[in-house]
């Protein structure tokens, strides 16, 4: 509708100011999933629940929800219920801060925690089928959420410390995970594109390993690529790095169970 | 192999043009590697084998060799009368010829089944069907796998 | 316990051409790849994989070792009534599983 009045200066300058704002915002955004990497085909498997492999895992990680632990406890559902809603979001908060053990902690240490202090059973081996079924069928619970990772000053240390490590040359390839994540992603390493590195669909069916796995064991992984010697599965080093990097990725939607080549 | 089945395969004679004498066409592709060559015919039974009919649907570059969809379909009305028997598919590169082989009928509606295949590096792949009438029909494709630019050991 | 996805439409009308996926969770263990000591691990694949419709064979195939970890088969039958598909995996180390969905034909 065009209206004759004149246009208040101030009233112009807000509504230009707003608008430029807005777009800049949108046009610095340039996070991109590893998903947007892929081949076609290979998107097609994440986007249909009937052609994923990591969907194995869920449907894995959904019976042992109501399974009794061998001591007698009360299965995950006895606390938790429901999970599509008791767990609604939860996966994308981690990792968190823990009160317990005065740090941050990943959602397979606290499933492993909730085991202990509330199961009273053993924690499952990290990387074990179980545990990362489990993982899984958390995880997928709150897919299409943002990653949320809680902003809290207790955690700035392990956040900057984590920041550190990312940026940190290491290996006898020298090479930080910024150089290859940061600079030069989108770009080739051999026939692979590099991704940008974003945690959002773990735990992934990574098409290397033809198995659902962690993203410790991707950390650990690339570690060895560049001829590093990597951090010990459950170190507090990867724990750090895993909260910088959802920091990094928050607000990007979570993909759980993804896949990955 | 009889005028029985030249008759029938009326999409066939128009697409091919070809009378009774076409069936001793085997497609040059097929003779470029002696081992995938041999696995291919000794499942015909040394009957000829004809390219065309058959679609075999891989990506022509792959994120990663250890798991590739693949597809097969084929070009049959699946009648009672006529149908898809047998669908198998053959690689040229890895350690061992086979990747499946399907059995189906005129129950099938279509001839058209899915997988996922691993590829040790880049091949030639044949799928090969198997007809009521006894006729074989192929398709070919080369894939072009790249190894991980990172390697990684097992955790 | 093995734990499978299987795509069959809980309903189709009668004579529609119907797509049908079934993955299993299997290592597929090709038998040529060598483990941490060196030496050749051993086949353990899923070498069968069948479907009956109300009993009828409808599809069969068999596996090798080239097929991917946690296979998938997906193929197409005729919705001809109302009834149980019925599919089985057959593989090394005596492995068998089996698994029914429903089928309802209008």
């Amino acid at each position: 509708m065009i209206r004759c009045q004149v246009i208040q200066p101030h009233r112009l300058f807000l509504a230009i100011a707003c608008w430029v704002a807005v777009a800049a915002v949108a046009q610095t955004d340039t996070r991109r999933s590893g998903f947007e990497f892929m081949r076609p085909d290979t998107q097609a498997m994440q986007r249909d629940d009937t052609l994923n492999p990591g969907m194995l895992w869920v449907r894995q990680g959904e019976k042992l929800w109501q399974q009794a632990t061998a001591s007698g406890a009360k299965s995950c559902a006895g606390c938790h219920a429901d999970a599509s809603s008791s767990m609604h979001g939860v996966a994308a908060r981690y990792p968190a801060w823990d009160e317990r053990t005065q740090g941050p902690l990943n959602l397979a240490q606290r499933i492993n925690q909730c085991r202990q202090n509330h199961q009273q059973t053993q924690p499952w081996r990290l990387e074990s089928q179980e545990l990362l079924a489990l993982e899984s069928f958390v995880g997928y619970q709150s897919r299409g959420m943002p990653l949320a990772p809680q902003a809290s000053t207790r955690l700035q240390p392990h956040l900057d410390n984590g920041q550190r490590l990312f940026q940190q040359r290491m290996g006898q390839l020298n090479l930080s995970c910024a150089q290859c994540h940061d600079q030069n992603a989108g770009r080739h390493l051999g026939g692979n594109v590099i991704p940008q590195a974003h945690p959002t669909g773990y735990p992934i069916y990574r098409l290397e390993w033809q198995a659902v796995g962690s993203l410790q064991r991707r950390l650990r992984n690339c570690m060895n690529g560049v001829r590093a010697e990597p951090y010990a599965m459950g170190a507090r080093e990867l724990v750090e790095l895993e909260l910088y990097l959802a920091v990094r990725a928050r607000g990007m939607p979570v993909e759980t169970p993804g896949i990955r080549p | 192999m009889s005028a029985m089945g030249v008759s029938r395969s009326r999409r066939l004679m128009i697409v091919a043009g070809f009378g009774v004498g076409a069936c001793l066409i085997v497609r040059p592709a097929l003779a470029t590697s002696g081992e995938l060559a041999a696995a291919v015919n000794g499942y015909a039974g040394g009957a000829p084998i004809k390219a065309g009919r058959v679609k075999l649907d891989i990506a022509p570059l792959v994120d990663n060799g250890n798991t590739v969809p693949l597809s097969v379909s084929v070009d049959s009305a699946m009648t009672a009368a006529d149908h898809v028997v047998a669908i198998a598919v053959f690689n040229e590169r890895n350690p061992q010829r086979e990747v499946i082989k399907c059995t189906l009928g005129p129950r099938a509606g279509r001839a058209s089944i899915s997988t996922r295949i691993r590829l040790a590096t880049s091949q030639k792949l044949v799928a090969v069907a198997r007809m009521s009438d006894g006729t074989y029909w192929s398709d070919t494709v080369d894939v072009i796998v790249s190894i991980a630019a990172c390697l990684e050991n097992p955790i | 316990m093995s734990f499978t996805i299987i795509k069959v439409p809980a309903t189709a009308r009668r004579g529609e051409i119907i797509e049908v996926r079934a993955t299993i969770a299997h290592p597929m263990e090709t038998g040529f790849r060598p483990g941490d000591d060196g030496r050749v691990l051993p086949r353990d694949i899923i070498q069968h994989f069948s479907c009956h419709y109300n009993n009828e064979l409808i599809f069969s195939a068999e596996l090798f070792s080239a097929l991917a970890a946690n296979p998938l088969i997906a193929f197409h039958t005729i919705a001809t009534e109302t009834g149980t598909l019925r599919f089985q995996w057959v593989g090394d180390k005596g492995f068998r599983h089996s698994e029914s969905v429903a089928l309802q034909v209008t």
